[in-house]
């Protein structure tokens, strides 16, 4: 068994005998559960509006209506709820000493990294899975279309990913789960941030490079169903870089 | 097997290590003893690769513990000094996983679960989770762990702390049960546990290595400067100076009670028969006359004197113990 499998595999089963992972799920799907309901009932309110002031039949659409400020409001909720995902991968090995056991074996730091990395991952794409029920559901009742939402969740995923290697680097600087959870919150709202304050400072060099350097734009754009090889690159850097702060970290654990 | 080259380890401006150099052979048991502090935890930690030492190399089984990480983790079975545990899995879980990461194949694995479990006395709780274990079979798994790739060398930091007397003699026979087919290095600091298991003693005291000699002469080196405790029942202003004019008697003190005295004898003489008689033909009510065990701190205290023989009569006695 490779050991990055090795390390996947453990990382599952202790995420899967603790509540937090069944607790932090059932928060998120009820969450996005309501605001996909509101937004679904509030779009068929307009549509009804719309039909008695015109008389006639009228189709909204629906993904500028539902699934644009639905994939929103999932971001925003995953700032929150990714935090406490990963704040337990390198934060507890340390408060429990199993670092020592990790780090004296025939195993690579990378493994070690890739291998926690790797397993919130699924976690988190088992949480996407399963939203993925509020398409499917109202594709019985209403017509969109397909692709903005499949590039939705590419930015969900994208986006998630990003979140996570965060949260993975913030974990593996303490051994105190809430700091950690804290840190990585604390990073996420500000590389958010860093996309409002390049809004401020406008059409400008410093603006530009504030606004690549969030995650806000690249984003928005993924939802609104545009593909840019741009986006993409920006996730996959993004997520390479907070990796290998990761490593660093825990590889400097040792050294003191 | 295990040879330390002037290892020298700092933490910022603190030294933790000074310059030490010691080498333990093929199938040794050897003990590293010293107070809480005294550097054993670093020492085995750059042992194991853990962590780099500041100055000086490490060989283990002839790698080079900078140049060959992965050999000298592949040849070293570590219990920290807390068992690195996951108390969420069960004990079958763990030690799968700990075969794992040691790169055991699933045979081998399979073989050496059923010899580790036999051997360490765990097959009864295999499916328990660890959380739920008490304190001496998280130890034994903590021992599994380091025995299950079956490495040659062992180095097991405090094995037998918080373990009840049982327990302890336990372990203690386990551990001489590995010796000849394993290198082990163990550290305590419980002078009679160095004693009882190990054929050399290695003894460190702030980050430095006072003395490496086998316990029967350590043991001599001890005994050199014995200190007797005598408790009568009758208080007497005039014994504390009588006990003085006995032959063989260095120095008397005022023990932890107005009625304990705590007598230093001469290397080598015996004076407790003498002693005896002399306390009861004085009638104050002979209560108990044993000999003090040497606690770490003496012995520290005598191995770093250069002549033990003639040590200050006016130096503080050991106090109550």
């Amino acid at each position: 068994m490779n050991p990055v499998h090795t390390i996947v595999a453990k990382e599952l089963r202790s995420a899967f005998v603790s509540p937090v992972v069944y607790v932090i799920a059932a928060i998120f799907l009820a969450i996005v559960g309501l605001l996909a309901y509101s937004a679904a009932a509030n779009s068929s309110n307009q549509a009804i509006r719309l039909m008695q002031i015109q008389n006639t039949y009228a189709q909204l659409n629906l993904n500028d209506m539902l699934f644009r400020p639905l994939f929103r409001s999932i971001n925003l909720i995953l700032m929150i709820v990714l935090p406490l995902l990963t704040m337990r991968l390198f934060a507890e090995e340390r408060k429990l000493r199993t670092f020592e056991l990790l780090l004296t074996s025939p195993i690579g730091v990378n493994e070690i990294v890739s291998g926690k990395f790797m397993s919130v991952i699924i976690v988190y794409s088992g949480l996407l899975s399963l939203t993925s029920l509020i398409p499917i559901t109202l594709s019985a009742y209403a017509t969109f279309d397909w692709r903005p939402i499949y590039l939705g969740y590419v930015a969900l995923f994208l986006q998630g990913s990003l979140l996570i290697s965060i949260g993975l680097f913030a974990s593996a600087l303490t051994e105190n789960q809430i700091i950690a959870a804290f840190l990585s919150f604390g990073c996420i709202l500000g590389l958010w941030m860093l996309g409002a304050l390049g809004g401020i400072v406008g059409d400008t060099t410093i603006g530009h490079i504030l606004s690549y350097l969030s995650f806000s734009e690249h984003y928005e754009r993924l939802i609104r169903g545009l593909f840019n090889l741009k986006d993409i690159l920006y996730y996959a850097s993004g997520i390479a870089f907070m990796w290998f702060a990761a490593h660093q970290a825990v590889d400097a654990y040792r050294w003191k | 097997m295990i040879d330390v080259q002037h290892v020298t380890k700092r933490y910022g401006n603190a030294t933790a290590l000074d310059d030490i150099s010691f080498s333990i052979n093929k199938g040794e048991i050897v003990a590293f003893l010293g107070p809480n502090g005294a550097g054993k935890t670093t020492t085995m930690r750059i042992l194991t690769g853990f962590m780099p030492p500041t100055l000086g190399t490490v060989r283990i089984a002839g790698f080079d513990c900078l140049e060959t990480p992965w050999e000298v983790k592949k040849h070293i079975g570590y219990l920290p000094e807390t068992p690195p545990l996951y108390l969420e899995l069960t004990v079958s879980e763990y030690l799968t996983f700990v075969g794992r990461i040691k790169r055991l194949s699933d045979d081998q694995l399979a073989e050496r679960m059923d010899t580790i479990m036999t051997q360490t006395g765990l097959a009864d709780v295999r499916g328990r989770v660890i959380g739920h274990l008490s304190r001496g079979y998280r130890q034994r798994v903590g021992l599994a762990q380091a025995l299950l790739h079956n490495p040659p060398v062992l180095i097991l930091d405090e094995p037998t702390t918080g373990l009840d007397p049982n327990q302890i003699i336990e372990i203690r026979e386990l551990i001489k049960s590995l010796a000849g087919s394993h290198t082990i290095l163990l550290s305590t600091h419980l002078l009679a546990e160095a004693t009882a298991i190990c054929q050399r003693v290695i003894i460190i005291h702030r980050g430095r290595i006072v003395a490496v000699d086998t316990p029967e002469q350590l043991g001599a080196k001890l005994r050199e400067s014995e200190t007797l405790s005598l408790t009568v029942r009758q208080s007497d202003p005039d014994l504390l100076e009588a006990l003085h004019q006995i032959p063989g008697v260095i120095r008397v003190s005022q023990g932890a009670t107005a009625h304990t005295y705590l007598l230093d004898t001469q290397m080598g003489r015996d004076i407790r028969e003498e002693l005896t008689q002399f306390v009861v033909s004085r009638n104050v009510g002979l209560l108990e006359l044993k000999t003090q065990p040497l606690t770490l701190e003496d012995a520290f205290k005598v191995l770093t004197q250069t002549d033990t023989s003639s040590g200050p009569s006016t130096s503080t006695p050991g106090g109550p113990h």
